[in-house]
């Protein structure tokens, strides 16, 4: 960690995949030193259409065991490549409603171009190579993987 | 393969037992989580996919399907050792 100290005891990069809900205001404590100017924060939603359908919700699983190292490999090639200090990524699995928060990415950094390209690339990344599939129930019964 | 007696695959000497697990859609189609599959000794993921695809008859894998050893993603030409974890790992959607 360089010079500044964390507001709050916190890990330079933490991946989770969780069942639980996700806490955007709470992790929002535990990021950025006051060496860090920048916060971006991005929340990924359960939308009430895809594809034309009308949503009534979905489930995501997860391989487990390796979505979590993934997701870890992929903040840490993100903290290589971009100049900025914590990066908090998390993943939601399970049952999820409308309006629930299925995956948040959180990224402090000095400047704000670090901070935005980093949590760009995270999210492009989770979306391409996190081993993590969503069961997605349409209003009138029907459901398929996504 | 490196045994030359005239033996069945079943007395090949170097024989790898790896253990196969699917996930989401292709669990759906597999009808089953995971599965311990007997392999001749320095078999290759793809030789391991071609098994699947001929003779447990998931001919809805793809020929070269998205696939991870042991927690890693692997391409076809990697060989298997005995007691690794093969995940046949259908198209990710989540984020």
């Amino acid at each position: 960690m360089a010079e500044g100290s964390p507001l709050e005891a916190a890990p330079t990069i933490r991946a989770h995949i969780t069942p639980e809900r996700i806490d955007v205001a709470a992790l929002l404590e535990t990021i950025g030193s006051s060496a860090d100017g920048a916060v971006t924060v991005f929340i990924g939603r359960v939308r009430d259409t895809n594809e034309g359908r009308s949503v009534a919700g979905l489930t995501y699983e997860a391989y487990e065991e390796m979505a979590q190292p993934v997701l870890q490999g992929i903040l840490e090639e993100a903290k290589r490549a971009h100049e900025v200090g914590d990066i908090v990524a998390v993943h939601r699995t399970g049952a999820l409603d409308l309006g629930d928060v299925a995956v948040a990415v959180l990224v402090s950094a000095p400047h704000r171009a670090a901070a935005y390209e980093a949590s760009r690339f995270v999210i492009e990344e989770i979306k391409a190579k996190l081993p993590i599939w969503k069961f997605e129930a349409y209003s009138g019964g029907t459901a398929v993987w996504q | 393969m490196p045994d030359t007696s005239t033996g069945t695959e079943t007395e090949v000497t170097g024989a790898t037992t790896v253990v196969v697990r699917f996930f989401a859609h292709y669990r759906d189609l597999a009808g089953m989580q995971v599965c311990e599959l007997e392999l001749s000794d320095g078999s290759t993921v793809g030789d391991l996919v071609a098994r699947l695809r001929a003779d447990l008859h998931l001919e809805w894998l793809p020929l070269e399907p998205l696939v991870a050893v042991n927690r890693d993603y692997a391409d076809m030409g990697q060989r298997l050792a005995a007691g690794d974890e093969v995940a046949l790992i259908p198209p990710v959607s989540g984020g």
